[in-house]
């Protein structure tokens, strides 16, 4: 509570100085406004440049449609009680049904504000593209061009979030960490299920989609611990799908990345692996070190042993494909029922019809060696084959 | 709980009961146990009722095989509202459940059961609540406001009703037996697909969807055929009353669009039932597609849904403005132009699925221009309130509520297709605040209009003033309770099909919501409170006129119920106002001269049909092969038989004609 505002303080001098109540209206005010703009709201006072643009973008549209809305429905209520039967309104004219000139009006005014909007919506769209690197790191500052923006490689699991640092050759599950002013480059994807990768307080949100990858620009201007989510519905963890981002000064992130390298954990695929079955409300754990090219392998959904790699696939289907012998090799091509989601059997590829078991709050169930995917003979790791980067992204 | 008797994995047992085994019955679901005893003793109920009172053969001849128009409108509006009470539990139980999931608790609902509460609630208040509202007012007045004995083509609009009802049997089946989609409405893969979804679920919702979509489809081929082809001499295509117009709009997007859904879903099964790839992340598929497709429907869907009410809207403002709608064409051409845009629009539905700049700007913008013919419209309403003499009756209360309410509504979506702004509130609680906005205070509010104004025409009385009110009120409050909490919470960064909640600051939001659903629960029971006593002081509330708001229309001009040939004499058109035009020319009701009437007959066709389809579907959902085999035989069987049924129509010979219509002549005589 504002020390201002405590009644026992306040009541005696409001009667006698009225320049000290007007002083202390000032400093109740935010206080009184708090219900209606305070700071919880998120999407509303943000702590990224890029969120902030998108907020300001709300609140400029939301003006320019009032222009025509505040009218329409103060005149709906006018004409509704001016008009009723009870009035008797002399003006009242039965077979009144055609102005031209209101006609004019009628079409032209709402097609006046949705130019002035499409002008808007076009430019903001194209500047705030998540796609597109930042040139700003707020409305002030620009984006020093000598500097790389911090990487970050994304992986939506069932139910929690992986975070690769490819850059520090650092990974962290359902805790997200960037230094302030400076720019960060999302290169986003799935292990199985859509998700959408949001960070209210940083930015718009993205898809996370299994087999393809999405990228979003983001940076932060306010230290602090914010809340991170999936805002995509992926299945009965979804709920506590939930990471924690912390922006930090410079030297507090660099106190993390070393907090982080003293866990001693490798990320690697059989860590991968074993990380991606389902699970709920996952705490923040850290790698020190990261299996190279372990993003690459999530994209292309081949982390799991004789799995191909997507985009090696598409590489042999532009070449023409792998001929007739391969039709009965298909094993690696299977991405989907290697992971059990909502603890259900798991379905082995190729095979259908498993009875659900209602999964509710179960954990995952054990695995069968069968959905874990023997290795075909001849058949190279995945990953071996190189190939494009990135296979096919988000439209 | 896994009761498994050493029989249900045999091999005779999966033969015939396919994947059905005893742990498909939610027994462990006390709420679901509940709900099953409380059905299955209210429809024991209303059978010993039937039976005895001996309604049996009544029901059968005179409904469930009929193929009047008026009938089968009235039988999807008790279809609509049936499923309504469903849906709307649905919504309740999920209200509450938001509203308890704070501090570390659960809630009262597992994520298996809540997630598949959120599927239904959206799945049956669009498929099962709207869709069939919609399409009975659409089947009671357009014959009658075009002057026409029935619809193009009679049997097909019964078919279409009970398949639209098998579909509807088949989504509330999977309550008791097995379990609903846990997907979201629209059943997005890979979350769909078979690996991550295998249990019968997403059957049920394919083969629901699937063929309550026949049912849906063919009755729009039937009303655009009905509206035209049948239209009374005179009423050329800019004097039809403009509820007509909606329609006509809105049947030409099912029949647009509703294949689309069809093709889609079809996809999905070929993926799930012999291992296709379209959609799957393996094998080369692609899940964008699936989003993609389902909007192309989705989009349109919207505006069948929206179309239709804004007929209705412009009906009662003219109606009871007393006075003549204002901007008859431009209301033609903005339904025209709003029917054509709802085609290019779909992507805003994900615009944060990584499209380029370009792309998301193009259809952020059309999504706008929606809003440019849909602004003409309520300024249309509003200049025809304007020098008018206002009645304020219910289906004008709603009206104005409407107004009031879509703008908002209007506005939010608008908001939302700026693809920026869309990145931050994209699926949040503001986006479900907005479609309720819209679809709660166009559609339903719009349902609710028709309801009170065209009751008196179905049933020969108005509906009681008083528990109207109070729903009337109860509903536009409990609305605004309901859903402004969502906007704020979506602005706080909450998104949607949340089960439990981190931040306790959110609670008080949840529970002014919860606080709302409950008011517009009361609403809901003042509403059939208002039925009820409507119904048992119908000698009080009757109208002899068939006319009692003074309306403009040509159903008004005849008699309430309409007899089954609606009118002796097809009226000759000179203006879309008909009957207002009508009435001030002094028409004069004839009095002799009546012929015998050509009309079609009832067949049973139709509910066989519907039932084989439900019963094949089982055998798909369940993967008890013969049954799918043996049903789909049998529909192909009944559907060729129908052919050779030459007992198609009938007569109403000319006494029964004089009769009828003395009758009324003696009615209209009484009242002075």
């Amino acid at each position: 509570m504002s020390r201002a505002g405590h009644p026992d303080n306040a009541g005696g001098m409001i009667a006698r100085h009225p320049a000290t109540k007007r002083a202390l209206l000032r400093r109740i005010a935010p206080f009184l406004l708090l219900p209606l703009g305070g700071c919880n709201w998120v999407v509303m006072s943000p702590a990224g440049d890029v969120a902030m643009q998108q907020r300001d973008l709300i609140l400029i549209s939301t003006a320019l449609m009032l222009l025509i809305i505040i009218p329409v429905m103060a005149m709906t209520i006018w004409f509704a009680w001016k008009y009723r039967e009870k009035a008797k309104a002399e003006d009242y004219d039965p077979e009144w049904d055609h102005s031209t000139s209101l006609e004019l009006l009628i079409w032209s005014a709402p097609l006046l504000i949705i130019i002035a909007l499409g002008a808007v919506t076009w430019s903001s769209t194209h500047l705030l593209d998540p796609y597109r690197p930042l040139d700003r790191v707020d409305h002030a500052r620009k984006v020093d061009p000598t500097a790389k923006p911090l990487q970050v490689e994304v992986v939506a699991m069932d139910w929690k979030w992986v975070f690769i640092y490819p850059e520090l050759g650092i990974a962290t599950v359902n805790e997200l960490a960037a230094p302030v002013d400076r720019p960060i480059a999302f290169k986003i994807t799935s292990s199985s299920i859509m998700n959408s990768f949001f960070v209210p307080a940083l930015a718009g949100q993205i898809y996370a989609m299994p087999g393809m990858q999405t990228v979003l620009h983001a940076v932060a201007n306010k230290p602090g611990n914010y809340e991170g989510f999936s805002a995509n519905y992926s299945g009965a963890g979804f709920s506590n799908m939930r990471f924690r981002f912390h922006a930090m000064d410079q030297a507090g992130f660099d106190r993390w990345v070393a907090k982080v390298k003293a866990s001693g954990a490798t990320l690697d695929r059989a860590t991968y692996v074993k990380l991606e079955q389902p699970s709920e409300k996952v705490p923040p754990m850290y790698f020190s070190g990261v299996e190279p090219k372990l993003f690459h392998a999530a994209l292309n959904m081949c982390v799991q042993p004789g799995k191909k790699c997507m985009d090696a696939v598409m590489m042999t289907d532009s070449m023409g494909g792998a001929g007739k012998e391969s039709a009965h090799d298909v094993e690696g091509l299977r991405h989907d029922g290697t992971i059990d989601v909502g603890g259900f059997h798991p379905v082995e590829p190729g095979k259908k019809g498993e009875i659900a078991q209602p999964a509710g709050m179960t954990p995952a169930a054990k695995r069968t060696p069968a959905a874990q995917g023997k290795q075909a003979p001849g058949q190279q790791d995945g990953d071996g084959h190189g190939g494009g980067h990135a296979g096919h992204e988000g439209m | 709980m896994s009761p498994s008797p050493a029989s249900e994995n045999s091999g005779i047992w999966k033969l015939i009961f396919g994947r059905l085994d005893w742990s498909s019955l939610p027994l462990h679901e006390p709420i679901v146990v509940g709900t099953f005893l409380m059905v299955m003793l209210g429809g024991l109920v209303v059978v010993a009722g039937i039976t005895k009172y001996k309604l049996w053969g009544m029901l059968w001849n005179d409904w469930f095989t009929t193929v009047d128009h008026k009938r089968i409108g009235i039988m999807y509006m008790i279809l609509g509202l049936i499923m309504f009470v469903r849906g709307f539990a649905d919504a309740v139980m999920m209200r509450l459940q938001q509203a308890m999931a704070f501090n570390g608790s659960e809630g009262y609902l597992n994520a298996h059961h809540y997630d598949q509460i959120f599927t239904a609630h959206g799945v049956i208040m669009i498929f099962f609540v709207a869709m069939p509202m919609i399409t009975g007012i659409m089947n009671y007045i357009v014959p009658l406001q075009i002057g026409a004995r029935d619809v193009s083509f009679p049997f097909l609009n019964n078919f279409s009703f009970w398949m639209t009802t098998a579909g509807a049997v088949i989504v509330m089946m999977s309550l008791f037996v097995g379990e609903f989609a846990r997907t979201g409405w629209l059943a997005y893969p890979p979350l769909s697909g078979i690996a991550y979804s295998p249990g019968v679920g997403v059957d049920y919702y394919i083969w629901g969807l699937q063929i309550a979509g026949i049912g849906t489809l063919l009755s729009g081929v039937n009303l655009i055929a009905t509206i035209v082809k049948m239209r009374a001499p005179g009423m050329n295509m800019m004097k039809l009353p403009v509820f007509t117009w909606t329609s006509l709009c809105a049947n030409v997007l099912i029949v647009a669009a509703f294949p689309v859904l069809t093709a889609v879903l079809a996809l999905l099964s070929l993926d799930r039932y012999v291992g296709t790839a379209f959609f799957t992340n393996d094998m080369g598929g692609n899940p964008m597609m699936y989003v993609n497709l389902i909007w192309i429907w989705g989009h349109p869907e919207v505006y069948i849904l929206i179309l239709p009410l804004f007929g209705v809207f412009s009906e009662v403002t003219a109606t009871f403005s007393n006075k003549r709608l204002f901007g008859y064409s431009s209301m033609v051409y903005a339904t025209i132009v709003i029917a054509l845009l709802s085609y290019l629009v779909w992507l805003h539905h994900f615009f944060t699925m990584g499209s380029g700049a370009s792309v998301n700007s193009f259809f952020g913008i059309t999504t706008m221009v929606i809003s440019i013919p849909t602004g003409a419209k309520l300024f249309n309403w509003l200049f025809t309130m304007y020098r008018g003499r206002i009645r304020f009756d219910l289906p004008m209360m709603w009206t104005v509520a409407f107004m009031l309410t879509f703008t908002v509504g209007g506005m939010t979506g608008v908001l939302l297709a700026v693809p920026p702004a869309d990145f931050v509130l994209h699926n949040s609680l503001f986006l479900i605040a907005h479609f309720h906005n819209v679809i709660i205070g166009g559609v339903l509010f719009g349902l609710f209009a028709a309801i009170n104004y065209w009751w008196p025409k179905a049933f020969g009385f108005t509906l009681d003033t008083k528990w109207g009110k109070r729903s009337f009120w109860l509903w536009v409050v409990g609305f605004w309770f309901a859903f402004m909490p969502l906007y704020i919470l979506g602005l706080m960064g909450v998104t949607r099909r949340m089960r439990v909640f981190d931040d306790p600051s959110l609670q008080i939001w949840f529970q002014i919501a919860a606080f709302g659903a409950l008011m517009i629960a009361a609403g809901i029971a003042c509403m059939f409170v208002q039925f009820a006593v409507s119904i048992i002081n119908r000698e009080k509330l009757r109208d002899t006129t068939g006319d009692p708001w003074n309306g403009r229309t040509l159903e008004w001009a005849t008699s309430s119920p309409p007899p089954d040939y609606n009118f002796a004499f097809t009226p000759v058109i000179h203006d879309n106002d008909a009957w207002a035009d009508m009435k001030k020319r002094g028409y004069q009701r004839p009095l002799s001269g009546y012929e015998a009437i050509h009309m079609p007959s009832n067949t049973g066709t139709g509910i066989i049909i519907a039932g084989l389809s439900i019963a094949f579907s089982v055998g798909m959902i369940w993967y008890m092969w013969w049954l799918a085999g043996l049903s789909f035989v049998g529909i192909l069987a009944v559907a060729i038989g129908h052919t050779f049924n030459y007992k198609r129509d009938f007569y109403i010979p000319k006494d029964v004609v004089e009769r009828t219509e003395g009758e009324r002549t003696a009615l209209l005589a009484a009242k002075g």
